[in-house]
């Protein structure tokens, strides 16, 4: 399968990128390992006119504690992600789930900042970032703006970032006090059919769901019954509260919301609730 | 637009569209087909090469984004009984292939793995293919294959 004919711009700065996308609006995408972005253009299911190759701009793979927060540059690659000793130390939860994107190859090319911006409710980045109360810094041609992870998903494949502008960072707050990914899969490497992440950070316990609506979810159900001394196998029945799962060839709404529950008790076990 | 890839240790230039995928560069630019094409939707892991020494799905990255690194194909690492790679000695020996198709993805992506952890074991070997679909084999042969291989060479690139 081939995409639809683009146009190619390879940029090699942040303001660079804005420029372009501001000068071609709409119809511009940008491209970083471009795991989500291809695979929808060779099915013609996306089609710009015009890519903006953000791959080489350099200075945006990183990961640095800054005081109780982790900073990951937009473009550091899932395995990057994955094996990073600042991740592992005070935000696992994060490394863990880089892990469990697709497969070896995937992980070699695909950036955190695109699974994010891609929007993608059955990625499992989003929902980690989700889970930790994360929030994402997007620049713009004004400059720079943070927007918190429960704002930034806003439908599905949608974002709260406007055409021109670009996820550059992503923070999450430290959170070494338990966590948890739960990804049912039928065949290795597949997307989550349901995926539960959850954190503990600051006495408090953030528990997100995969697939499970048209973006990411927080399980604000479950939050608020472990705030309330709930056990982890009650607070894991409410799981599919407020929550849309659409039925497809994997699985019927009604699986999916059996899945949520089962899936988050076990990730409450597992860290340690 | 032109791109200068290294491919096999030998740069290649040529004018291509800018949406040419790598595989399809490797396969109908170069020649080089030895890099199927299987699933072509990031699945299956035949059309794998190692690009600056890491395994990737050359259906999904487009020649453009290789432009200027260096590819390296199942050509470069051996191509007759005579200079075959330790890991393409190993499937030999193993019986790690039938029908063939999904096997120069398969080795590329196993000599990447072993390149990154020379200690492998074998629930890492079983867990770091899983991006490499294989219909025939039920992937036992495989395993044994990239484990004998990682002891002696498996990952030299």
């Amino acid at each position: 399968m081939i995409p639809a004919a683009f146009d190619y711009v390879r940029v090699d700065s942040v303001d660079a990128a804005v420029a372009a996308l501001t000068e071609h609006g709409d119809d511009a995408k940008l491209l970083a390992g471009g795991h989500s972005l291809l695979p929808l253009m060779k099915l013609r299911l996306a089609f710009p006119s015009v890519l903006i190759d953000i791959g080489r701009i350099e200075g945006l793979s990183y990961v640095r504690q800054e005081g109780d927060q982790v900073a990951i540059g937009a473009l550091t690659r899932h395995c990057d992600v994955n094996a990073s000793p600042e991740l592992a130390r005070h935000a696992p939860l994060l490394a863990y789930v880089a892990g469990k994107v697709g497969d070896p190859q995937v992980r070699h090319r695909g950036t955190i900042g695109g699974s994010i911006a891609h929007a993608d409710p059955a990625s499992d980045l989003p929902a980690a970032v989700l889970a930790l109360g994360g929030e994402m810094v997007v620049t713009g041609p004004s400059g720079q703006r943070v927007i918190p992870a429960t704002e930034f998903f806003t439908g599905f494949l949608e974002t709260a970032m406007s055409p021109e502008e670009m996820l550059t960072e992503i923070r999450v707050p430290t959170a070494t006090a338990g966590h948890s990914y739960q990804k049912f899969v039928r065949r290795a490497q597949d997307w989550a059919m349901v995926g539960v992440a959850v954190a503990r950070y600051d006495g408090t316990t953030g528990v997100s769901l995969v697939n499970m609506g048209p973006t990411p979810l927080r399980a604000a159900a479950v939050e608020s019954a472990l705030a309330s001394g709930a056990s982890a196998a009650d607070a894991a029945e409410v799981a599919d509260q407020d929550s849309e799962p659409t039925g497809d060839a994997n699985a019927s709404p009604e699986f999916r919301r059996h899945l949520a529950k089962v899936l988050t008790r076990r990730a409450l076990e597992e860290a340690g609730l | 637009m032109k791109v200068s890839i290294e491919v096999n240790g030998k740069k290649e230039e040529h004018d291509v569209e800018d949406r040419t995928l790598l595989v399809f560069f490797l396969r109908e630019t170069l020649g080089l087909t030895g890099t199927n094409i299987g699933c072509d939707t990031t699945n299956c892991g035949a059309c794998t090469v190692i690009m600056n020494g890491e395994s990737v799905k050359s259906c999904t990255v487009l020649a453009a984004q290789a432009d200027g690194q260096k590819v390296l194909t199942i050509e470069g690492l051996g191509t007759s009984q005579d200079d075959m790679h330790p890991m393409q000695e190993a499937f030999r020996q193993n019986h790690a292939l039938q029908c063939g198709y999904c096997t120069p993805g398969m080795v590329m992506a196993a000599v990447s793995l072993v390149h990154d952890n020379p200690n492998i074991t074998e629930a890492e070997v079983r867990e770091g293919l899983e991006g490499n679909l294989c219909r025939c084999t039920g992937y036992h042969n495989i395993v044994k294959a990239v484990l004998a291989a990682a002891g002696s060479g498996g990952g030299d690139l």
